[in-house]
């Protein structure tokens, strides 16, 4: 049971980024390349009418974390603390960015709303990288010194960052040298992924100069991954040992590697829905090895004193579990359904809808 | 540790005080939209479509606010109060998880269609998308009034050796007798204010002789939906909320009432008056006898337990502020009765539109009821402290282990700003849309 909900869970959470990475990476793209007021206008407009259905993926997913594994969530949220706290933040500033942009037609305003879209998209993508980076790496379970637990051995505080900035210290920070080097990869996968949505969504003028946006972007993650790789190992030893355990795993990374090929032939593809599939792949794949490589464990720990926390050791009791996969699966069907309608009834290049509005 | 906790209240308080002025909003909205599209579908005049299409950009407004302070909400139940996540979690994850997965989903989901898709789905579908939007909204009212009703009066749950609330009976969750009352009363109360402000609206137009024709529509949907529903928080709906708190909570009741003695005959019923916790006493009361012994067990003389009955822990721990904000409410609720009768009565006889000093009054009173709806919820949720798990798990024992005071007042005051920032715009933005009015714009 504890298995079905975290594989529910990530599905949901995968779903998430996949979606809202879309808009996040409008957001980049829109913040370095968007020039033109038109261009601008419509690439707010691609993100401004899917973020918040794209957000409940996120509200969904916590609760379900909320109800699954508890002590996992109340672990990580408060150990978290500071990081979460900023996240929310800048969720408000680039859902306000889209939201009001267009209210007013004074080109200061405009201007503003751009900016904080942009700044807050990049930001975003960069901390969901380094929150990335963080799980894999572990964290200071108890706050352990010398040996001795400060805290019950599930909980923990972590500073924004330590003096070293080092990942290899026993009391490490939220950002150091490994987890930035994630979220740096988060921000180009995510821009790669909001490229081709522009070019799916929008009949923008630079959808042509996207495409070679995106093979640069690309040659420029391929170097990250496999440099992010190598500090991994460097990280975590052990990184690699479920993939040779259960060798089935490699199916995620594979899903990441065709993603990343794929792209190289952007400027090749014809139809723009399988290109963007091709960074779908790439966001799937790259969220279910990261967490394929550390199951059934969720947050490793960084000393011998605590033991990690796992989806055994942090999940609630069996009763509520199956009693929640009742109301679950018709929830998931619902899911689905609306994503369907909604969806279709949107599809099509923003430009030329009509909203009667 | 004192500060810790301390500073933990105030960021959920503030944050879920300033979320809270926009669901109440869209609750209630979301009825009053359907009413006036289904009119619409019924008579095919033009003048109700736009009146709901441009109830609809303020409930859009109000809809983007309350997501983005509604998802620290549910961020915050983890980053301050891990520890009641990790001991309650089984029990109230499941309701918080199914509003996210039913309602929320449901609602925002439907909103975008109802906005942008008018053209493409036709009346008929729109006005469903409108009525999912509506059953979204309420849906995740239920929702949260379940997982707060388990708070306020714990059911179906065992408690573990560890100290961990462990779910044994997942339909008692729905069937709490707290539920049902608490939510038909938060609902009413929310179309309250939904109705207040469409009437606060028309009476600008009206006065301000322009769009009257949507100005007297407003003023006449808000007048019938404000009366009625001002009606129904009061009875039965908050008769019923009382009768709950004096047989589950007897404490809290003590206190919200302002009783500190035990009358031997039958409790008197206070207006008036200022808890005076040094005497344990009402200082300037004014009060009417035996009518709190009929109002709640229909018996002149039944007596009630005041607070000299209880030990001073099992009371609740603000006792000023529980009483304050129950009289409020209630003085507020009676207030709204009267300015409603007296509007509907004037509008039976077909002259309210011309009684300038009524009209002034409905425009100005709309930030009653939202007062009204807050102080509600202060009431219960003073009323159960010091406990988060009422009698259960103090508050005290719930928060985030290891997160020092430094830093949650760090991100209160990020908070504060914040919001003050949102709380402006939020202002400019339904102003400019009230300011443009229902009709049409030709482009």
């Amino acid at each position: 049971m504890e298995v079905f909900w975290y594989i529910a869970i990530a599905i949901v959470l995968a779903v998430f980024f996949i979606l809202d990475g879309y808009d996040f990476g409008a957001g980049i793209i829109h913040l370095f390349f968007a020039k033109k007021e038109k261009d601008k206008a419509v690439i707010t407009k691609s993100a401004g009418l899917f973020w918040d259905s794209n957000e409940v993926w996120l509200v969904a997913a916590g609760g379900m974390l909320f109800m699954a594994f508890p002590t996992f969530y109340a672990s990580v949220f408060s150990g978290f603390y500071l990081p979460l706290i900023i996240v929310l933040w800048l969720i408000i500033f680039r859902a306000i960015g889209l939201e009001f942009r267009s209210q007013f037609k004074y080109q200061m305003w405009k201007d503003i709303w751009d900016k904080s879209f942009g700044v807050s998209s990049l930001l975003l993508a960069l901390f969901f990288g380094i929150a990335l980076g963080n799980i894999v790496r572990g964290v200071n379970l108890g706050d352990v010194h010398h040996g001795v637990s400060a805290h019950e051995g599930h909980y923990f505080f972590l500073p924004l960052w330590n003096t070293s900035f080092s990942p290899l210290t026993d009391h490490p920070g939220v950002i150091d040298w490994f987890t930035i080097v994630i979220g740096i990869i988060s921000v180009v996968t995510l821009a790669i992924h909001g490229a081709n949505w522009v070019i799916l969504k929008t009949n923008s003028s630079i959808n042509n100069k996207l495409k070679g946006i995106i093979f640069k972007l690309n040659i420029v993650l391929t170097v990250l991954t496999l440099f992010s790789l190598y500090l991994w190992q460097i990280v975590n030893p052990n990184s690699l040992n479920n993939f040779v355990d259960k060798p089935f795993l490699l199916v995620f990374p594979i899903i990441y590697f065709i993603g990343l090929i794929g792209l190289f032939y952007r400027k090749k593809i014809k139809k723009d829905e399988y290109a963007f599939l091709y960074s779908t792949l790439l966001i799937l794949g790259g969220i279910t090895s990261s967490l394929a490589s550390l199951f059934p464990v969720i947050l490793p720990s960084v000393n011998p004193v605590n033991e990690s926390l796992t989806i055994y050791n942090t999940a609630a009791p069996e009763y509520g579990l199956s009693v929640a996969l009742n109301w679950g699966i018709i929830g998931f069907i619902l899911l689905i359904v609306y994503f369907i309608v909604q969806k279709r009834l949107l599809s099509g290049k923003i430009d030329n809808m009509d909203y009667g509005h | 540790m004192e500060d810790m906790l301390f500073y933990d209240r105030l960021q959920f308080a503030f944050t879920i005080t300033f979320h809270y002025i926009f669901p109440q909003l869209t609750m209630g909205l979301s009825l009053l939209i359907v009413f006036l599209k289904g009119k619409y579908l019924l008579s095919k005049i033009e003048k109700y479509n736009n009146a709901a299409k441009f109830l609809m950009n303020i409930f859009a407004i109000n809809f983007t606010m309350g997501v983005v302070t509604g998802i620290p909400m549910e961020f915050q139940f983890g980053t301050n109060w891990a520890k009641f996540s990790e001991l309650t979690g089984s029990v109230i994850g499941q309701t918080l998880a199914m509003e996210g997965m039913f309602s929320f989903f449901l609602e925002s989901s439907f909103l975008a269609l109802f906005i942008f898709g008018e053209k493409l789905m036709g009346q008929k579908l729109h006005f469903l998308t409108g009525f999912l939007v509506f059953l979204g909204s309420w849906a995740s009212g239920w929702f949260i009034l379940a997982t707060n009703a388990w708070m306020q009066h714990p059911v179906g749950y065992e408690i573990l050796e560890n100290g961990k609330f462990v779910l044994n009976n997942f339909g008692d969750l729905f069937s709490n007798p707290w539920l049902l009352p608490a939510f038909l009363h938060n609902q009413m109360a929310s179309v309250v204010t939904s109705s207040f402000v469409v009437a606060s609206i028309g009476a600008f137009y009206v006065l301000r002789n322009k769009q009257v024709e949507y100005g007297k529509l407003f003023l006449k949907t808000g007048v019938i939906f404000g009366l009625v529903s001002s009606l129904l928080v009061a009875f039965p709906t908050g008769d019923w909320n009382a009768k709950n708190v004096a047989k589950h909570q007897p404490a809290a009741f003590a206190a919200m009432e302002g009783i500190f003695e035990t009358e031997e005959a039958g409790s008197e019923i206070v207006l008036i008056g200022q808890p005076n916790m040094v005497d344990k006493k009402l200082d300037n009361k004014i009060a009417v006898p035996n009518i709190l012994s009929f109002l709640t067990h229909q018996d002149w003389n039944k007596q009630i337990p005041g607070m000299d009955q209880f030990k001073e822990e099992e009371l609740p721990s603000n006792i000023p502020a529980l009483y304050y904000s129950y009289h409020i409410m209630v003085g507020l609720g009676t207030i709204f009765i009267g300015v409603m009768a007296l509007a509907l009565f004037f509008l039976i006889r077909k002259n309210l539109y011309t009684i300038k000093p009524l009209l002034w009054t409905i425009m100005f009173l709309v930030p009653f009821p939202y007062i009204a709806n807050l102080t509600g919820w202060y009431t219960t949720e003073l009323g159960r402290q010091p406990y988060l798990v009422y009698g259960l798990l103090k508050t005290s024992d719930g928060i985030s282990p290891t997160v020092s005071s430094g830093n949650t007042l760090f991100t209160l005051l990020g908070f504060v700003a914040l919001y003050m920032l949102l709380g402006l715009l939020f202002l400019v933005l339904v102003g400019k849309t009230i300011n443009q009015g229902p009709t049409p714009q030709t482009h």
